[in-house]
This record gives C-alpha cells, structure tokens and sequence, in this order.
C-alpha cells in the first residue's frame, strides 16, 4: 500500500547517484535488497515504478530485487537459523531473546547505467 | 576510448542506502526534539476497528489531568476519531493523510509538522493514533519511543502471525473488547499464544475499553514509562 512512496524514494535515491560525468544517462537497473519482513510487495513496488519512474533516468529501468531471509540468533544461547515460520523462538532452547541478523532490509545497493559511447554527451534528458 | 557507433556498455554505481533513510533521519531528528521536552511518544497502531480510538479516550480521562497528554490522530479522510478524543480536553491535531498523497500510514515529516501545533512544553506524554492499517506503519519509524498494538477479539486470532512484522515491532499489546468473549467463539489463549510465538514477552493487556475492564494495567504500564522518559530528562 505504501510501494509508491517507497518507488519515489528509490527515484529520488538513484538519480542523486548517477556521477556528476554521466547525468544524460539512462539507468537500466537497480538492484534492490528487500528483507522477508519488510512490508513490501515487490510486484506492487514494480508496478508503482514504472508509472512513477517516467520522465525520469530511470524510465523503463529494471528492479532487480534479491529476497533476504529472516536469519535470527538467540541472544542466550547463540544458535542460528533462518526462520520460515512466523515463529520466533530458538530452535535450539526455545529462548525468546533473539536478534534478527537480516530480513528488515529494504535498500538500494546499486544502480546500472547504460554508457552510449558513440557520443559524449547526449541530448535532453 | 575511440567511440564506436553503437557500442553500449553498463557501468555499476554501487549506492547502498536504506530506501527509507530520509525518513530515518526525520524520525530521528523528531526522536531529539521529544527528548529534549521529555515528552514520552506512543505510537499506537491497529487495524481499522479495532477500537484504538476508543481505548484512547478511556486511557486519557482516567491519566489526565495528572499527566498532560496531547494527540496527533491519522486517517485517510474525515475527523471523526480527533472529534471523539477532543471530548476528552487534551489537545488534538488531525492529520488527514490523502493530503498526502492518500497514505495508508504516518511518516516521519508528517509528525513533524503536527507537533509543531502542539506546545510540547505544556505535555508529558504525546499519543500518535496511527492510520488503521497493520502492514505499512511498521515500516515507518515516526520518532516515537514505544509502539502499541491494539487488536480486539472480533478479529481473527491469527492476526498475529499474518502481520508477524507489526508484533515483533511493538512494544506492547492491547487485546481489546474482552467484555464481548461470552458472545464469540474466539479462542483467546489461541491468541495470546500466537502473539508469544511472535513477540515472546511483550506485555498483553486484555482490556475492554467499553467496560473499563483492564484498563488500570495498561495504564500503570504507560505511567512508569512516562516516568522513566521525564526523569531521563531531569538527570
């Protein structure tokens, strides 16, 4: 429900990160890490990306996202495992003190921008 | 390098960000201005009807005037649920969020602009109603120091395994409308068992925010933490 906003974040995020020398290029893709517990629905974030990334270096870019799994550590026992069920007590103690390693993201970790090196520098956008 | 017609190639800018930071940092920056004022922020959080509003209104006119408390209400449209906590005395802010672009959740800058209608020295305690929704205010940290869930009994037990990422965020649940289980079939232990799975130890206050029933627990569980936020304050 929220995609959209999450979709002009990432706009917002990845034109700010095209270097200085290459601002008529296109960007053909992001690559995106999208925890199992973040609140987002990737074909919603897609579908809200494409309408929003028009107009903009990212039209018609790609999402690349790669689906983290929910890893925890018990705090008491130091076990580790990647949960599936949306149960979050040690497998190995049943201890409920646990730190989630990863399964929250929701992060750019890079963009792709197509380089036309048939000319310097590009018209328009 | 010799241009040749045609010829593409990629380049990878690696960027690493949260998407959310501009938020995070918000939220932070909202996190000090609290601070400094020691004022305690609850952001509570439901689906919608689940009786947060009316849990609210219960939970000020048993606190106020002893703890000076104020309100900053999200919902899509309407002002309804701001209309229902001024009753109480405490000053409230309405946040229509399709102002903001039809939002299902409040954000960082969005609190931020509502507190400044608040006088923040005259409170203790600031209660931001979240819009009803149990999937996206998860994801947006608005600078509050604990966060609240209500549900009540006339919705699925499992609630809390479908929205596993909303429970193991608060710090706190409120299991509403208990006056209603001789009329259900709702399996409370069930419930309250699904929320252990989820979130083992957070506080489950079953409460009926109609009967009044249980409400002197939750409460109590409010007042020690607005009196830890103020004496962090005096330190």
């Amino acid at each position: 429900m929220h995609e959209m906003g999450i979709a002009l974040q990432i706009i917002d995020i990845a034109t700010a990160s095209i270097p200085p020398d290459m601002r008529s290029a296109r960007v053909e893709r992001v690559n995106l890490k999208i925890g199992k517990l973040a609140a987002v629905v990737a074909d919603s974030l897609r579908f809200c990306f494409d309408i929003v990334s028009k107009d903009t270096p990212l039209a018609g870019a790609e999402l690349a996202i790669e689906e983290t799994p929910v890893v925890a550590r018990c705090k008491d026992c130091d076990a580790r495992w990647t949960i599936v069920e949306p149960v979050f007590t040690c497998t190995a103690c049943q201890s409920g003190a646990l730190e989630i390693l990863s399964g929250r993201e929701l992060d750019i970790v890079s963009i792709e921008i197509a380089q036309e090196e048939s000319h310097e520098t590009g018209g328009g956008q | 390098m010799k241009p040749v017609e045609g010829n593409k190639s990629t380049r990878e800018v690696k960027v690493v960000t949260r998407v959310l930071a501009v938020n995070e940092r918000m939220a932070e920056q909202n996190r000090r201005r609290f601070a400094e004022k020691g004022v305690f922020v609850i952001n509570v959080m439901s689906s919608p009807g689940s009786g947060k509003t009316t849990t609210l209104q219960k939970t000020l006119e048993r606190i106020m005037p002893g703890i000076r408390a104020a309100v900053i209400v999200g919902d899509v449209s309407t002002t309804h649920d701001a209309d229902r906590l001024a009753v109480t005395g405490a000053p409230v802010v309405q946040v229509n969020t399709d102002a903001f672009g039809g939002d299902c959740h409040l954000a960082a800058h969005v609190i931020e602009k509502a507190a400044d209608a608040i006088d923040l020295d005259a409170i203790d305690l600031l209660i931001i109603e979240n819009v009803g929704n149990l999937v996206c205010p998860a994801e947006f940290d608005i600078g509050e120091d604990a966060r609240v869930v209500v549900l009540s009994v006339t919705e699925g037990e499992d609630k809390p395994v479908k929205y596993p990422t909303m429970f193991r965020l608060c710090d706190a649940a409120l299991l509403n409308k208990i006056d209603l289980l001789p009329h259900l079939d709702y399996d409370k232990a069930q419930a309250v068992g699904y929320i252990q799975q989820v979130h083992p130890g957070m506080p489950i206050f079953e409460i009926s925010a109609r009967s009044g029933e249980g409400l002197e627990a939750w409460i109590n569980w409010l007042r020690e933490k607005i009196r830890v936020k103020l004496a962090a304050r005096s330190k």
